[in-house]
This record gives structure tokens, sequence and C-alpha cells, in this order.
């Protein structure tokens, strides 16, 4: 089991009703973590148009996280 | 090369001014604006919300992509956050470059790239009081009718 910090922005913020929140999971990817954070918040948006960061550093779903980590859910971008 | 996120109204002659280079034989530069009308429907307003430092990051990281593929003399980037009025401008993009097919070039990519990289996120204010977060399923309000609207435009991508 790890303890991380999820963030949320925009619409998932939004869904969610926090900006972060401390998560304890045993998924072992940030793809998994997502699923995990849209079935308890209802976020709607299929992975592939979202993104993650760990850290400030934007990353694959497929990449594991360690204790500790700050894990950023971005829904689709609309910038412009 | 800079990209910047910015709180205030984006000037066109400042940004333009702060390009003039003597080895220029071109400068091309778009500018987004917020209009009235988005979907079908009426918008009022529009809120911007960024992520600043991984936007700077992402962006400036499509600047040098761009300074490698087009032979450009230099590339900025201004962008918006917070709350804009109608006919403001939301996004700024300069290009110079010696000679202005590669700066047409060059210009068209960064903006196409800014759109779909940077973690940059678009809420619209509708006449009917609505809102929404513009590409994103379903709707904060939780009004039934914008949560299907919603999935359709998904649907296209």
């Amino acid at each position: 089991m790890k303890r991380v910090t999820a963030e949320y922005f925009a619409i998932f913020r939004e869904q969610a009703g926090l900006g972060e929140e401390r998560v304890e999971s045993n998924a072992a990817t940030v793809g998994e973590l997502f699923a995990e954070c849209a079935v308890r918040h209802g976020f709607a948006d299929p992975r592939e148009r979202c993104k993650v960061a760990i850290n400030d550093e934007l990353v694959a779903w497929e990449t594991p996280f360690a204790e500790g980590d700050l894990v950023l859910f971005f829904p689709p971008v609309a910038g412009g | 090369m800079h990209c910047r996120i910015d709180h205030e109204p984006l000037e066109s002659d400042a940004l333009r001014s702060a390009m003039i280079d003597r080895r220029a034989g071109g400068f091309v530069a778009f500018e987004g604006w917020v209009r009235d009308h988005n979907e079908g429907r009426e918008v009022v307003a529009l809120h911007y919300e960024v992520h600043e430092r991984l936007a700077i990051k992402e962006g400036e990281r499509v600047l040098t992509e761009a300074l490698a593929r087009f032979e450009i003399l230099d590339a900025v980037c201004h962008h918006r956050s917070g709350d804009l009025a109608l006919t403001e401008m939301a996004v700024w993009v300069g290009v110079t470059s010696r000679h202005r097919a590669a700066a047409f070039e060059a210009c068209r990519y960064i903006i196409d790239e800014i759109k779909a990289r940077l973690p940059i996120w678009k809420k619209e204010f509708y006449r009917d009081g609505d809102s929404g977060w513009v590409n994103c399923v379903g709707c904060a309000q939780g009004h039934a009718h914008h949560a299907h609207a919603s999935r359709d435009g998904q649907s296209r991508g």
C-alpha cells in the first residue's frame, strides 16, 4: 500500500470537489491509480485524452509511482 | 525563445517590438481571440486555468522543436490565464525568420502543438447561464442536456 498526494485540475477538481487529496492505493502504475480515482469521483473523460504528471514531470500511464509522490491528473486540455 | 503565462491583457505592439531583429526578413504572428460562440452556443466570457510550471516547460519544448525543424531566427509564445472578456487576446505566437515561408510554417506548428499539449483548460460561460469545460465530458453543474452534448462533442475528438 502506497500513500501519495493526488492533485486534480479544471473539471476533475470540480467533479472531485477538491483540488488535492491523500490517496492510499495498491495500484502499480499511475494509470491504475487514475482508474481508481476516476471511479471514486465520477471522472468521465477517457484516459487516452487525459495526461498525468509525477512531481511536475509529464509521464506515461504505465509509469509506476512511489510512496510520497505528488501525482497530477490533467483532464483534456483546451489552450488557445 | 520563451513561453510565458500572462495574468494581464496581451499587447500586440509590445510583443512585436520585442522581436525586432536586423537579420529577419519576415515576422509572422498568430493571435487567438475570445469569440462569442462555440459549438452553436453563445459565449459571453472565458476562464483559463493553467498549470504554469508545466505549461511553460512544455511550451518551451514546443518552441525548441520549432527552432530545430524550421529555418527561423526566434519564436515566442504568450498565453493568458484567468478571466477573459470577448475580443480579448488569449494567445500570441510570434516567429521571425530570414525568409517568410519558414515563419508561416513554424507559427502554424507552434500554435497547433500549444493547443494540443500545454496543461491549459478553458471554461466557457454561455448566454443562458450555463458553463462548461471545453473538450471535457460532462458538466460541473450536472445539467443533463449539457452532459449529453459534451459526450457527442467528445466523440468528434
